[in-house]
């Protein structure tokens, strides 16, 4: 292990320490007792109290925070108010649901992002330009849960082609995949423009030009190359900004994510299944965040990692 | 963007008055326009609902967004709306940025303890997708406006926090402080007199790109039935609303959804050509990472 490597896991740990503080904090000093939401109306005061005791709100907060950490470090989450069943093992059903839809929304950004990139950087200032800057700027200026009743509107009740919700087959995917996506479709889109447009000024573009090269190869093999990094940053940084979309988009496509059961435990009062949501998806953020930096060096062999 | 030259100065001027217009008018309907088309949360006309943009309603006015389920005028509520999500947007800004650049102004200059805290809490939040640490607050919280504005400046003070303190790093070097220092300045008549105020043009840069983010933000947690309470018509709750009456009546999720995204592309132009005025040689990449 690198030194890098070593800073880079303990930023990371302090971070989820951090989150983790936060939600412990947060969800004390929301209204309710626990232990009487847990009971109902109907329960008598002995009853709040020896639970109380059992769950350890009697104590000290210190204690309690203490014993917190130590339940968080073996990924004892607390067992789900509603659910009857452990709130790790609840979220862990969920976990390959959010990945599909926020996995599918990176590919479908990259693949709609860097054709129109690249051709408003080839076409600098000319109308096929313009007309995808302007495209780039609705997607980012649209909310995407409104973007996505819109979709649901057109698609799936005007046109039947697709359905509006549930996560049944394939088709279920393309609606929420696609209004995920297309807010980072913006993002990536100016970034593409921008990044080709600087490289292509650079000297060894014209000595790539003037050695004979195609412009496709040069294009591909000598601008694209180098204006690859800083896409790849802002591609990281974004897919973890697609999990807290998510929440969003699973809410109004009904798809059965993590997101989707943050906003129900919520409305639930729920609060371990609140607190392992929120850790999960943190902790999903902060290992994305991890792997793109470490591509870095990969995509460009100057970057060393010190 | 391309440099702007000395005498594009005036330019960038009109650039930004021009911007300005569709803003304007959106503040004008905001402040106006509820006392024109008056919204009334109670009163329900169970013959006039779901009736489409440019009905005539029963008491002889025209629906020109057309009506809810209940029979409640569209316009009225998305004029509403405006008021709601102008007036988040403007408080979360005004109160975000004056805790960025009190923490940030604070711990640029002193540096120390102080500065390793409040950059780690930075830290901290950025290592959180920023709405759900909103999603958070405001489920503790509860729906109301206030608790709307509380939950998003306290998601969003950190972008500001880091630039005062940059720009406090680079200004507290500058010789004409050394200079105010050595004939006997105090540290806050340095700070207000001249540090704070070359704070401001950066963090003035920063709320632009934010604006639109807000209002955003603000109309997700209300769609979400975590931001304005339902007496309260926002942008985000009516769009909810009109959820369960899509098959009949698609115009009441459309139009407050329109509206919204309106207001976002004004602002976001308005931003721009205040960034060029204010800050002719950034470019707009440098801002938005």
């Amino acid at each position: 292990m690198t030194p890098y490597l070593v800073r880079r896991l303990a930023l990371s740990v302090f971070v989820l320490w951090g989150a983790v503080t936060v939600v412990f904090v947060a969800v004390r000093l929301a209204p309710g007792d626990p232990a009487q939401m847990m009971l109902g109306t109907s329960a008598t005061a002995q009853d709040v109290a020896a639970l109380q005791v059992r769950l350890g709100l009697d104590q000290p907060m210190p204690v309690q925070y203490g014993r917190y950490l130590l339940r968080v470090a073996r990924l004892d989450l607390g067992e789900s108010l509603r659910l009857n069943e452990p709130a790790i093992v609840a979220i862990a059903e969920r976990v390959p649901q959010t990945a599909r839809l926020t996995v599918l929304a990176m590919v479908i950004a990259v693949l709609l992002s860097f054709p129109m990139g690249i051709l408003a950087a080839a076409g600098g200032g000319k109308p096929i330009d313009r007309a995808i800057s302007l495209i780039s700027l609705l997607g980012q200026s649209v909310p995407s849960f409104w973007l996505g009743i819109m979709l649901i509107l057109v698609f799936a009740r005007e046109l039947r082609l697709l359905p509006s919700g549930g996560a049944d087959t394939w088709q279920h995917l393309v609606l929420p995949a696609t209004t995920l996506a297309l807010p980072l479709v913006g993002i990536l889109t100016r970034l593409i423009r921008s990044g080709l447009l600087d490289v292509l000024r650079e000297d060894y573009i014209r000595t790539a030009r003037a050695k004979g090269l195609a412009a496709r190869v040069v294009m591909r093999r000598h601008a694209l190359m180098n204006m690859l990094i800083p896409v790849v940053t802002v591609m990281g940084l974004q897919l973890g900004q697609l999990l807290g979309g998510a929440v969003i988009v699973e809410s109004v496509f009904a798809w059965p994510g993590v997101g989707r059961l943050l906003l129900e435990a919520i409305s639930n009062r729920d609060y371990p299944l609140i607190q392992a949501a929120i850790l999960v998806i943190t902790g999903g953020f902060l290992l994305i965040n991890l792997l793109v930096d470490l591509s870095y060096s990969y995509l460009d062999p100057r970057i060393r990692l010190a | 963007m391309s440099p702007v030259p000395p005498q594009g100065r005036r330019r960038a001027m009109f650039g930004l008055l021009l911007a300005g217009i569709p803003l304007l008018l959106f503040v004008l309907a905001a402040i106006v326009g509820p006392m024109v088309v008056a919204y009334d949360p109670i009163t329900t006309r169970t013959g006039d609902r779901l009736m489409p943009p440019g009905a005539v309603l029963s008491d002889g006015s025209v629906a020109i967004l057309g009506s809810d389920q209940v029979g409640r005028d569209l316009l009225a509520q998305v004029l509403q709306g405006a008021r709601i999500s102008l007036l988040v947007a403007a408080a979360t800004i005004l109160a975000a940025g004056l805790i960025g650049l009190i923490v940030g102004v604070l711990a640029g200059y002193y540096g120390g303890i102080l500065d390793s805290v409040a950059m780690r809490v930075a830290d901290i939040q950025l290592g959180f997708p920023a709405i759900l640490l909103a999603i958070l607050i405001a489920a503790v919280l509860g729906p109301s406006v206030l608790n709307v504005i509380i939950t998003l400046s306290l998601a969003r003070w950190v972008t500001y926090g880091r630039v005062a303190r940059a720009s406090t790093l680079t200004t507290k070097q500058l010789d004409f402080v050394d200079a105010a220092r050595a004939v006997g300045a105090s540290d806050a008549r340095l700070l207000l007199r001249h540090i704070v105020p070359a704070t401001l043009t950066p963090l003035i840069v920063m709320a632009t790109v934010e604006v639109g983010l807000v209002i955003i933000s603000e109309a997700s947690l209300s769609f979400l039935g975590l931001g304005t309470p339902p007496d309260q018509p926002s942008w985000g709750t009516i769009v909810a609303n009109g959820r369960a009456y899509l098959n009949t009546a698609w115009w009441i999720s459309t139009m407050p959804g329109i509206a919204l995204s309106l207001l976002v592309l004004s602002v976001g132009g308005f931003g721009d050509r205040l960034r060029d005025y204010l800050d002719p040689r950034g470019s707009a990449a440098h801002t938005q990472l």
